[in-house]
């Protein structure tokens, strides 16, 4: 019941890999790590959702900020390869239509 | 009155022990048959009770208590929880809770933005009572195809 949050940066990209669960406990973390990031300009961050199989909405609030930071700083946020159930939450909530979700989701029919 | 096994446990109401009561619920709802769909859809919905619960405690006093009672009857899982830490009677509580309405005053459940939203989503049934504290009553029914552990639940061929 933790999360591991590993960041790569390059020269206008940075992809943070995440492993673990997202919930009260350790999205503050995430957001900790990921919103300085968004405020580079032009810079493009890819979280890497494949290791994540548990979420709530501690993580959609998470990746909310994050969106709205980057429309702040003329950056960009991709979420990538995302597994189907965290896949679900954002369907749910219609976060699909203003996120920038990779399609190929994974175990996804 | 309808038979049920009833299961209570008792956290601080703090984020680190959101995930403590996470695999308790997978667990309970493990044991009833529940599919891996379901189990999922009860995982988030009872973290974001908690979630809930663990900011409500917060603004009264950092040192609050949680309460979460399962009522594992044989078609559904009912789960109860309640921010004000002591015990409670299922029965009646059940008495005090009414529907939720898209306009009830709760503003304090909404704060975690898609909290309340996911849960009545995943869930068959949510009803929220403030008047001990604030108590959410949750219930996911065992769908037909789905099969309790329970012998009375199975027929057997001779």
């Amino acid at each position: 019941m933790n999360l591991t949050i590993d960041v790569t940066n390059k020269e206008h990209k940075s992809v943070v890999s995440l492993s673990g669960e997202i919930d009260a406990f350790t999205a503050p973390k995430l957001k900790e790590e990921l919103l300085p990031l968004t405020k580079e300009e032009g810079k493009t961050v890819e979280v890497d959702l494949n290791n994540v199989n548990y979420m709530d909405s501690t993580g959609l609030g998470v990746f909310i900020s994050a969106l709205k930071s980057t429309k702040e700083h003329d950056s960009e946020l991709k979420l990538v390869h995302m597994q189907e159930r965290v896949h679900r939450l954002f369907k749910i909530t219609g976060l699909t239509e203003i996120m920038n979700i990779d399609s190929t989701v994974q175990g996804g029919i | 009155m309808e038979p049920f096994d009833f299961v209570e446990v008792k956290v601080p109401a703090k984020p680190e022990y959101v995930g403590v009561v996470r695999l308790s619920t997978s667990g309970i709802a493990n044991r009833m048959g529940f599919s891996y769909e379901d189990i999922e859809d009860l995982k988030v919905a009872i973290s974001e009770a908690i979630t809930n619960a663990v900011k409500h405690a917060y603004k009264e006093t950092d040192e609050g208590e949680i309460t979460i009672g399962f009522g594992v009857y044989s078609d559904r899982l009912e789960i109860m929880v309640a921010d004000h830490g002591g015990s409670f009677d299922l029965s009646n509580v059940k008495e005090d809770i009414g529907p939720y309405q898209q306009n009830d005053a709760i503003e304090d459940l909404r704060e975690g933005g898609f909290g309340l939203f996911l849960i009545d989503a995943l869930m068959d049934k949510v009803e929220i009572s403030s008047r001990y504290g604030v108590i959410v009553l949750m219930t996911k029914y065992l769908s037909e195809n789905e099969v309790g552990q329970d012998g009375d639940q199975i027929s057997t061929t001779q």
